[in-house]
Formats: structure tokens, C-alpha cells, sequence
């Protein structure tokens, strides 16, 4: 199945980030880390309060037994994704922890203008990049990041995609530190999952929870399936008609995302294809149905770059449709998200995103990157060598947290061998200081408990606008003082609300 | 829609079918052996025959007996067609087209799995059989009740329902190929206790004892049964009436499409050419020779709705 060249996927390791081992207790932050809730000196913040007196106000008995209802909820559902290589426990459930994560209306305004400005600034510089390069050309980024960048797909030079959209869902990773500061932890610009599990946690807050909702005015998501479908179709190629023809490409129902690419595709009432499902009839991608090969004019596709022609990219790929490339070079059909997008959010290309933020809108950059040193420049490689012990350092090609140094936790022994290793080949590696991440009360047996947490907002792109869902896909990492969110190792997930100030 | 839905739609319902009609034979099966004077496994031979399981079990098992029998047709994992493979079948198709399904049918399928897995992951002991295979049919029962409760009634219904009955005419049409010895006519047999208990198998296994008793009063007359089976169109199980609903199905996608497909024209051919007689002319064809035509043709249907509705290619 789809995994090789796959970027994360869904889960996501926070774990680059300080914070780790203090362990907190109770309600109040004894410990110095920003907490959602309970800001750093204990006092309620805001957002919280309306559902700070509900909660009092409950029996944590009967908590208890909505927590395990929720469970059954999903089951019932099959919100499940599948673990690769488990033929007996192949689906598991993501936990779900009860309590909502909430934001005020006005951080939610200045977080979404700063979304918005980076998602716009991702489009143009995917556009330059496959044509004029002329951030290169400015001296801006250089051209090795570029030309020697697996990510970068040299079959979309010149391409230009239906609309001008690259980018048409994109998953920005955010992290916050304090009342007003959040940071990009990573762009998802390829395929980024997780959408469904907001739609769902939702659902499911709304039927066990209805009081909550009368006693606070939450921002609806309900609205994104409707929304992904008409973003699509305003990205369909010119002549494609009134209504065009919308359909969701997944690997199958082995792949870990299965049951959010059929949640998709049924939310939106448009069909669920396979590659065997398609062929390229007549100078389109058209689909088999029961009355023939139907065309199509915009392929969301879950299916990682590599393995979606294997005319074009990898020959043994079963999962794509054999000439769609050429379909589209043509123009004779959408891809969205377009090949390719992958260049703008590898790890080497990240650091330079204040760069390109400023070069396509003219504008600073709203949200912040994590400061990133790049040892390939002296300097830069300077500083990491003298402040190891303070840093994370990681590969610019490597994925999943290997080859990965956390400074802070790293014995004599190990930052000694790291040193050699920087020496020896810079350029392999970037360093980032350790920040401390906030937390979010969860539901636990002895009550509220803090735990670290990470933001993915859902943000589509079409000619029409950007339209960003209030709130997104908070990740928790349930253990104490863990930082992993990744659903395989103890993740889980909760409803995220903004509030209507 | 695609050609793949109506695959995955068409077995689903099928398997669903098939787990129903599994456990129904699993307690006709048990139910025999208890009333039964003196004990004996040949009734489960017959069962498994029924179900057309035994070239499976006695490739995996030395002799028969009734508990491995019981464990084959309810949870062996190696049996394509036991209860719990069924029920896992299905549901992997209904995730195969979940877009298709309602939300109330989804949810009803995966709870049937759920419980299937529960109620079938250790052998079932004799005490718990009765309430293990009640369990399956409410749940199978409820998908049933879902899907008429809140599906369109459009081409995916269609194929759902073709499978539906594509599979009970086919188990019904088995069920008299193993019995038909019993049905035939004989003079000597007649009110032996060795028939009663045979004519009520073969009632059993098709839940029909009830019907049978409300138009036939207490007749123990093969004839009538081999009728009610076969040609009674108002027996939900009866050759004739799933037949006649395969073609209306088949119909339906027919004037929908605006196609007359070869599988509508040889629906309609079974129909005219083998259920439109009295049950004196079934006899006179043979019965053995008479249900292997229609089990030959039924099988011939399902390859043609694979082809007219592109499910593979």
C-alpha cells in the first residue's frame, strides 16, 4: 500500500519539544508551561468560563460514563483507521477525550488572517517554483534547495494546473506558547488527513453534550464536506460544465485513512474511486459505472504522488490510473491536490518560509516559524556546535523523528557523536531551540488533567477564495508530560471550538 | 454508479443472506437432532450438505460429528461460508461501499459484525446456541429493517436486492436438491415418523412451518410442500417469489437505464420457462433434474449481472 514517500500521514511527534518531563498535577500549572485553561498563574481564562461552571456543576460518575459512550459511538461509527500489518487487530479507535478545547473568537481571527496569508503565499511560490523560479533568480532560497529536493517533481515545469490552484486542501500543524503565540509546526500541503475526526468529535460533543452548545455559542464545522465539494468544483478545468463531476481517489480500504476517504466522498455525495475503478477514455480519466466509463473533472486524490501514474512515476504502482498525467498536462483534468505540492513543505524548505511568505504577499509574516539554523551556513553551525545541549536537531530528509538529537535529553555520550556527525556533513541537518508547548485540560479519573497539545486548521483554496474551518483537529498526547499527539503511540484527539465573542 | 458499488452492494446483501440462512440451518440442524429418537450425526451430513459446506468440512476434518460440525458452519475461519466469515464478508463490502449506504444501514451492519465477533469468538457451547443464533438473525433482521426503513429506492436498492434474493433463491433451490428424494411422491413412506421429521427440516430450514400450517392446515403431503417451495409466490422464500423479485429488480434497473440487458432477458426467461406451471409439471420434469436446471441457471443470472453492470471490467 501507499507508504513509502508518504509524508506523516496523521500522526505527528511532537517530541522535538521541551517540556517533556514536568510533570503537572491537578488543575492548576504548578509548572510554569502556558496552559489553555488555566493560563500560568491558575487564573481561568476566559474562553473557558461558561464551560468551567457547566463542568462544575456535573457528576464526574456520569462523565465517566459518557467517556465510554463516546467510545461506543465511534465504534458503532467506525471512525477507525487501520494499523498496517495486523491481520486480527487491524482497526483501532483514536481516543477521544471529552473535554473541548476552546478559542476565543479573536484568536481565532488573528490565527485565520495569519493561515491565510501563509496558505496564499504556498500557492504562489509552488506557481514560481514550476515556472520562472523567480525566488531564486531574487537569491532568496537557493537553487539547491530546489533543483537537489526529492520533493520538487520536475514533470509539472510549466504545468499549469486548472485555476491556477496547487494547494486545494491544505493542513497547517500549529503549536501555541503562550496568550498569543503560535507557532507553524509544519505545512501539510500534499494530502492532509485528519478532517473527518473533526467532523465526527463534533458530531459526537453535539449528541452527548447538547446543554453545552445552548450555554456557549460554538462556530459551526458541519459545513466543511460542502464546502471541500464546492471548492473542488470551482477548480474544475474550463468546459467542464455546470456541475462538474467531483470524485475521491483512495488506495482501498487497507489504507490507514480509509475510512475518512469513503466519510469524505459520502459527505460530499460524490463517488469513491479506486485506480481499477478508472482509465483514460478519449483524452479523459472517466470512471466505470454500471451504465459505462463516465468522465471526471476533479480528482481529489488520497493517493501519494509516486503511485499516481505509473506511466509517469513509479511503474509498479497499482493504486494510480496509467496516463492521468498526461490527462492532465492537457488539461483535461483536476488533481487536487496538484502533484508536486511536496516542495513546499519538506523539512529544508520550511525554514525558509518567512522568506517566502514576505517575497509573494509583501507582507510580514503573521504567524511564526520556529527559528530554524540551517547548519549548511558557518555560522549557523557555530552556534548549534556550542549550544547543543539546548537544541533539537534534526535531519533535513528524514521523517518519523529518526536521526533525530534532543538536546536537552541527550547524554555526554550522545551529543559527542552528534557533534562528528554535524561536522562531517552539515548540510544533512537543521537545529531548532526547545519551546515549551501549552497544554489542554483532559478528562482523567481523577479529574482534569493538562496534557500537551497541537492544532491542524483545514484550509481549502479554490479561484473563488480561501475558506478556512473555525478550529481544526486538536491532537492531545494523553500521557503525562508525553509530547507524542501521534495516534499510534497513546494520541488522541478532541473537539476544537472557537467562540462567537 | 460505479460498477464496483454494485459489486460490493451485491454481496453484501448476499452474505447477509447467507449468514441468515446459516444460522437458520445450523438450528433446524439442532433442533432434529434433539426430537430425534436414538442419536445420530448422518442429519448433520445433510445440514452441511444444505448449506453447501461438507466438500470444505471433510477436506479439514477426519470424521463427523456434531459439535465440529455446528463449529464449521457457525465460526471456522477457514470456511468461506460459515456464519462469522459471512458476516465479516459482508461488512468489508458495506466498508467497500459505504457511500452507497444509509447511515442507519452502516451502522447496522457494523453492530451485526461487532456482535458476531463477540458472540462467535470461542466455540458456543450447546447452552448458548439457541441465544447466539437469535442474537445473529435479530441483528441480520435489523440491517434487513434498516435498509427498507431508509434506502432510496434506486439503482443501489436494486442491486442490494438482487443479491438478497440471487442468494435465497439459490439456498432455497439447495435446500430442495438435498431433500428431494423426501418430496417425491411415494406411497410407501407416507406418514412414516422417518418423513415427519424430514418434511419438517425442510420446512424449518426455510422458517416456513407457520405459513405452511396456515394454508395446508396439518396435510403432510409432499406435493404440497414441494408447491409451497417452489411455486407459491406468496412464500418470501419460495423459488417463485424470489425469482419474481429478481425480476422485478432486474426490471427496475432495466426502464432506469433505459437498457434491456441479456440478464433481464434471461431473468425473464427462468421465469416464464420454469415458474409459470403447476407443480404436476415440475414432477413430470423431474424434480432432481428441475432443480439443478434452476440452480444451473440462477448461477448463469449472477454471471450475467456481472457482465451488463460492469462489476469487474
Amino acid at each position: 500500500m501507499a507508504r513509502r514517500g508518504t509524508k506523516r500521514d496523521f500522526g505527528m511527534d511532537l517530541s522535538t519539544w521541551s517540556g517533556s518531563n514536568r510533570a503537572m498535577s491537578g488543575t492548576v500549572n504548578e509548572t510554569g508551561n502556558f496552559d489553555e485553561m488555566w493560563g500560568r498563574d491558575g487564573a481561568l481564562r476566559a474562553p473557558y468560563e461558561r464551560f468551567q461552571s457547566w463542568f462544575d456543576g456535573e457528576d464526574p460518575k456520569n462523565l465517566r460514563a459518557k467517556q465510554r459512550e463516546a467510545e461506543e459511538l465511534f465504534r458503532l461509527t467506525g471512525i477507525t483507521f487501520n494499523v498496517y500489518g495486523r491481520a486480527e487487530a487491524e482497526e483501532r479507535l483514536i481516543p477521544f477525550d471529552i473535554i473541548p478545547r476552546i478559542i476565543s473568537g479573536r484568536e481565532w481571527q488573528r490565527l485565520s488572517r495569519g493561515i491565510e496569508q501563509r496558505v496564499r503565499a504556498i500557492n504562489a511560490f509552488l506557481h514560481d517554483i514550476y515556472h520562472r523560479q523567480e525566488i531564486i533568480r531574487a537569491g532568496r532560497i537557493p537553487q539547491e534547495m530546489i533543483a537537489r529536493n526529492d520533493a520538487f517533481l520536475p514533470q509539472m515545469i510549466g504545468v499549469a494546473p486548472p485555476g491556477g490552484i496547487y494547494t486545494h486542501i491544505v493542513g497547517i500543524d500549529l503549536v501555541r506558547t503562550n496568550d498569543d503565540d503560535f507557532f507553524v509546526l509544519e505545512d501539510n500541503a500534499r494530502t492532509p488527513s485528519g478532517v473527518s475526526y473533526m467532523l465526527e468529535n463534533r458530531e459526537t460533543m453535539l449528541q452527548m453534550f447538547p446543554e453545552l452548545f445552548s450555554r456557549n455559542r460554538v462556530q459551526p464545522v458541519q459545513n466543511y464536506p460542502r464546502m471541500l465539494r464546492q471548492s473542488l468544483a470551482a477548480c474544475a478545468p474550463s468546459g467542464s460544465g455546470g456541475r462538474p463531476c467531483v470524485a475521491v481517489l483512495t488506495p482501498g480500504i487497507y489504507n490507514s485513512a480509509y475510512f475518512e476517504h469513503a466519510f469524505l466522498a459520502d459527505q460530499m455525495g460524490v463517488e469513491l474511486v479506486e485506480g481499477h475503478d478508472l482509465r483514460v477514455v478519449d483524452g479523459r480519466v472517466a470512471m466505470r459505472t454500471t451504465r459505462g466509463y463516465k468522465p471526471i473533472d476533479v480528482l481529489y486524490r488520497r493517493v501519494d504522488d509516486d503511485f499516481l501514474d505509473a506511466l509517469n512515476f513509479n511503474p509498479d504502482s497499482a493504486l494510480g490510473v496509467p496516463g492521468i498525467m498526461d490527462v492532465y498536462r492537457a488539461g483535461g483534468i483536476t488533481i487536487a491536490n496538484a502533484p508536486g505540492t511536496g516542495i513546499a513543505d519538506d523539512k529544508a524548505i520550511y525554514s525558509y518560509m518567512p522568506e517566502i511568505v514576505e517575497f509573494y504577499t509583501g507582507e510580514r509574516p503573521i504567524l511564526k516559524n520556529v527559528p530554524t539554523w540551517r547548519c549548511s551556513e558557518p555560522e549557523a553551525l557555530t552556534y548549534v556546535l556550542d549550544h547543543l545541549d539546548e537544541l533539537v536537531v534534526k535531519e533535513v530528509h528524514g521523517s518519523g523523528g529518526y536521526g533525530m538529537l534532543i538536546g536537552p535529553a541527550a547524554s555526554k555520550k550522545e551529543l559527542a557523536a552528534f557533534r562528528r556527525k554535524l561536522r562531517a556533513r552539515p548540510g544533512h541537518y537543521i537545529a531548532q531551540p526547545t519551546l515549551s508547548l501549552s497544554t489542554v485540560p483532559i478528562f482523567t479519573n481523577k479529574g482534569l488533567a493538562p496534557r500537551h497539545v497541537d492544532l491542524r486548521p483545514f484550509v481549502l483554496v479554490s479561484p473563488e477564495g480561501i475558506n478556512i474551518t473555525p478550529g481544526g483537529l486538536t491532537r492531545v498526547a494523553l500521557k503525562k508530560g508525553s509530547l507524542v499527539v501521534n495516534s499510534s503511540q497513546g494520541g488522541g484527539t478532541k473537539d476544537t471550538w472557537v467562540l462567537e465573542d | 454508479m460505479l460498477g464496483k458499488t454494485a459489486n460490493g452492494l451485491f454481496w453484501m446483501y448476499r452474505y447477509l443472506e447467507r449468514a441468515e440462512n446459516i444460522s437458520r440451518l445450523v438450528e433446524t440442524g439442532q433442533r432434529i437432532a434433539l426430537t430425534r429418537l436414538g442419536s445420530s450425526d448422518e442429519e448433520w451430513e445433510s445440514v452441511l450438505q444444505t448449506a453447501g459446506v461438507a466438500a470444505g468440512f471433510h477436506a479439514a476434518h477426519d470424521s463427523l460429528a456434531k459439535d465440529t460440525a455446528i463449529d464449521w458452519m457457525l465460526r471456522a475461519k477457514e470456511n468461506p461460508s460459515s456464519v462469522l466469515t459471512s458476516i465479516m464478508a459482508a461488512r468489508q463490502n458495506a466498508r467497500l461501499v459505504r457511500t452507497a449506504l444509509t447511515h442507519e444501514v452502516w451502522e447496522a451492519t457494523n453492530a451485526t459484525y461487532m456482535t458476531a465477533c463477540t458472540a462467535l469468538a470461542r466455540k458456543v457451547s450447546e447452552r448458548d446456541l439457541p441465544q447466539t443464533l437469535r442474537t445473529v438473525r435479530q441483528q441480520t433482521a435489523l440491517v434487513r429493517g434498516a435498509t427498507h426503513g431508509t434506502m432510496l429506492r434506486n439503482d443501489i436498492y436494486d442491486f442490494a436486492r438482487i443479491g438478497t434474493f440471487l442468494e435465497r433463491a439459490d439456498n432455497t433451490a439447495r435446500i430442495l436438491d438435498v431433500k428431494y428424494y423426501v418430496l417425491l411422491p411415494s406411497v410407501m413412506a407416507v406418514g412414516s415418523s422417518i418423513d415427519n421429521v424430514q418434511w419438517e427440516t425442510i420446512l424449518r430450514s426455510v422458517s416456513a412451518r407457520g405459513g405452511f400450517r396456515m394454508e395446508y392446515g396439518d396435510s403432510i403431503d409432499p406435493r404440497d410442500i414441494a408447491q409451497f417451495l417452489i411455486l407459491d409466490k406468496r412464500m418470501p422464500r419460495s423459488l417463485a417469489f424470489c425469482i419474481g423479485k429478481l425480476r422485478d429488480n432486474l426490471g427496475y434497473l432495466a426502464s432506469n437505464y433505459g437498457t434491456r440487458p441479456q440478464s433481464w432477458a434471461l431473468v425473464d426467461h427462468i421465469e416464464r420457462g420454469y415458474l409459470s406451471f403447476d407443480i404436476d409439471a415440475v414432477l413430470d420434469y423431474g424434480l432432481h433434474e428441475y432443480i439443478q436446471k434452476v440452480l444451473s441457471l440462477l448461477s448463469e443470472l449472477g454471471a450475467q449481472i456481472e457482465i451488463d453492470y460492469r462489476f469487474y471490467e
